[in-house]
């Protein structure tokens, strides 16, 4: 019984630092080059300029519709026989923006598409210009909207970094098999990794609620 | 002040304005009434330009437009003449995610520039002109919806109109809190405001208004003084319309 104890004590550190090192900034800044492009796509698609229109739709339809292991496996493996080498670590980064993005355009069109259109003729009303209209009304409200869908692929994304390991990542999840197989513990260890991936995630859905009481902060409670 | 001229206006086939000319002279309070679906909103929403007029000509103070089918018409040259009017909607579409006082300071300062400073003075003041000052931090749906469409009234007067334009501003109220909104415009008017209101409130109407419009399916069909048009109307529309309000 000690022997497992100390074992996972012992892995519990570098799994823990594997998370902080990896998995969290992988969330993070995925997280956040996803949305900016997810807003993009989805201004695109309410833009009615037909070319870019396509192009969005093109990009949410490719990326929807294909696993993202195997979108991983072509940028960080496919893409040298063209000449283009990225590192494991930003081919990640790309593999889950471009995720993010594109199942998050759909949220944040439908949030913009879902605030009334007499907000939009109040602010005309008033003068305002079109991104007048929509930095200062229309997104806030959107945002209040689409805090809960966004939160699950937030989340999601946590969880979906342990991808990164196939594409020799030493992220959480790689080291954990690395330990594994080291130690021959795999009920263990692979226990062990879970139990830390809920932490995190945990945590980071506490976060997610305060994000929505600060939204709701104007609706009837 | 305004000069509408031979305003037409279609929504593809449906040609919704028919021809429509009227004037409205500085301080004035012009009333409109008429059946639903006869073309009110949209001859306001027109005079706002949230719709384009299909044809016509359109003059506010010294700002004036010509609009010829199938041509449109700069964004810039539109929010000049915008900028002589202010809207008030029959449902309000206050910012929802904005305090009152926030609502009024918008316009002054994302169009206007002014700071937050000069902006927070002016909608404090303008509030308190329509009865909210203890309501100013409130959200619009801590607001009853008199309070609303007060806050409406103080937002779009904010904006230094010549002339606000009134949609059914009561139409969307429980009747006892019609007054209140009500008591406001008398107020406006009062002090020289130049106003454009579409009401069915008859009573009001004929106490507030200089002057009477009766539209019926996209044409002006009678227009005077309002003992004119409630007492003697001439047009037998006119009649039947009010008949319908038992007024006659
Ligand atoms: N955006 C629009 N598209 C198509 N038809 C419209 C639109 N707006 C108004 N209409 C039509 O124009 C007519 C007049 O409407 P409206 O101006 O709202 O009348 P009122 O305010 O007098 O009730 C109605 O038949 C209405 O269905
Ligand atoms: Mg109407």
């Amino acid at each position: 019984m000690d022997k497992y104890i100390n074992l996972f004590i012992d892995s519990l550190w570098p799994l823990f630092k594997a998370g902080l090192l990896f998995a969290v900034p992988l969330t993070l800044i995925s997280f956040a080059l996803g949305l900016a492009l997810a807003l993009l796509t989805a201004l695109v698609r309410l833009s009615n300029i037909k070319p870019l229109v396509w192009m969005a739709r093109f990009y949410v339809w490719v990326i929807r519709g294909t696993p993202l292991l195997v979108q991983l496996f072509i940028i960080f493996y496919g893409l040298p026989s063209l000449g283009i080498t990225i590192g494991a670590f930003p081919a990640a980064i790309i593999g889950f923006s471009l995720s993010v993005g594109a199942y998050n355009s759909e949220v944040i069109r439908a949030a913009i598409q879902s605030i009334p259109q007499g907000q939009w003729e109040a602010a005309d009303s008033l003068g305002m210009t079109r991104a007048q209209i929509l930095r200062r009304i229309i997104l806030p409200q959107a945002a209040r909207v689409s805090v809960p869908p966004l939160s699950n692929s937030f989340i999601s994304l946590v969880k979906d970094t342990s991808l990164a390991a196939t594409i020799t990542v030493t992220e959480m999840f790689q080291r954990a098999q690395q330990i594994a197989a080291s130690t021959y513990e795999h009920m263990l260890i692979y226990c062990e990794v879970a139990l830390v991936y809920l932490f995190f995630s945990t945590i980071l859905s506490a976060a997610q609620v305060r994000v929505e009481k600060y939204f709701e902060r104007y609706v009837v409670r | 002040m305004i000069e509408i001229r031979n305003v037409q206006k279609s929504f593809g086939s449906l040609s919704v304005l028919k021809d429509i000319s009227l004037q409205v002279k500085k301080g004035e309070a012009v009333v409109i009434i008429g059946p639903s679906g006869s073309g009110k909103t949209t001859l306001l929403r027109c005079l706002n330009l949230l719709e384009q007029p299909t044809n016509g000509s359109i003059r506010i103070g010294d700002a004036k437009l010509h609009f010829h089918e199938g041509q449109s018409i700069k964004r810039q040259f539109l929010m000049e003449l915008r900028l002589h009017t202010g809207m008030v909607f029959q449902s309000h579409h206050l910012f929802p995610h904005m305090t009152a006082q926030q609502n009024v300071m918008e316009g002054l300062v994302t169009v206007q520039r002014r700071t937050k400073a000069e902006a927070r003075t002016t909608a404090l003041k303008l509030l308190h002109k329509v009865g909210l000052s203890d309501k100013a931090d409130s959200y619009p749906y801590q607001l009853s919806g008199g309070q609303q469409q007060r806050v409406g009234i103080a937002r779009a007067l904010a904006m230094g109109p010549d002339v606000l334009l009134f949609d059914e501003p009561t139409s969307a109220l429980d009747p006892e809190i019609v007054g209140e909104v009500l008591k406001v415009m008398a107020e406006l008017k009062q002090e020289g405001m130049t106003m454009v209101v579409v009401t069915h409130e008859m009573q009001f109407a004929r106490s507030i208004s200089d002057r009477v419009v009766f539209m019926d399916q996209g044409v002006v069909v009678e227009e005077g003084k309002p003992e004119q048009i409630f007492d003697h109307p001439e047009q037998e529309r006119t009649k039947q319309f009010l008949n319908r309000l038992n007024w006659l």
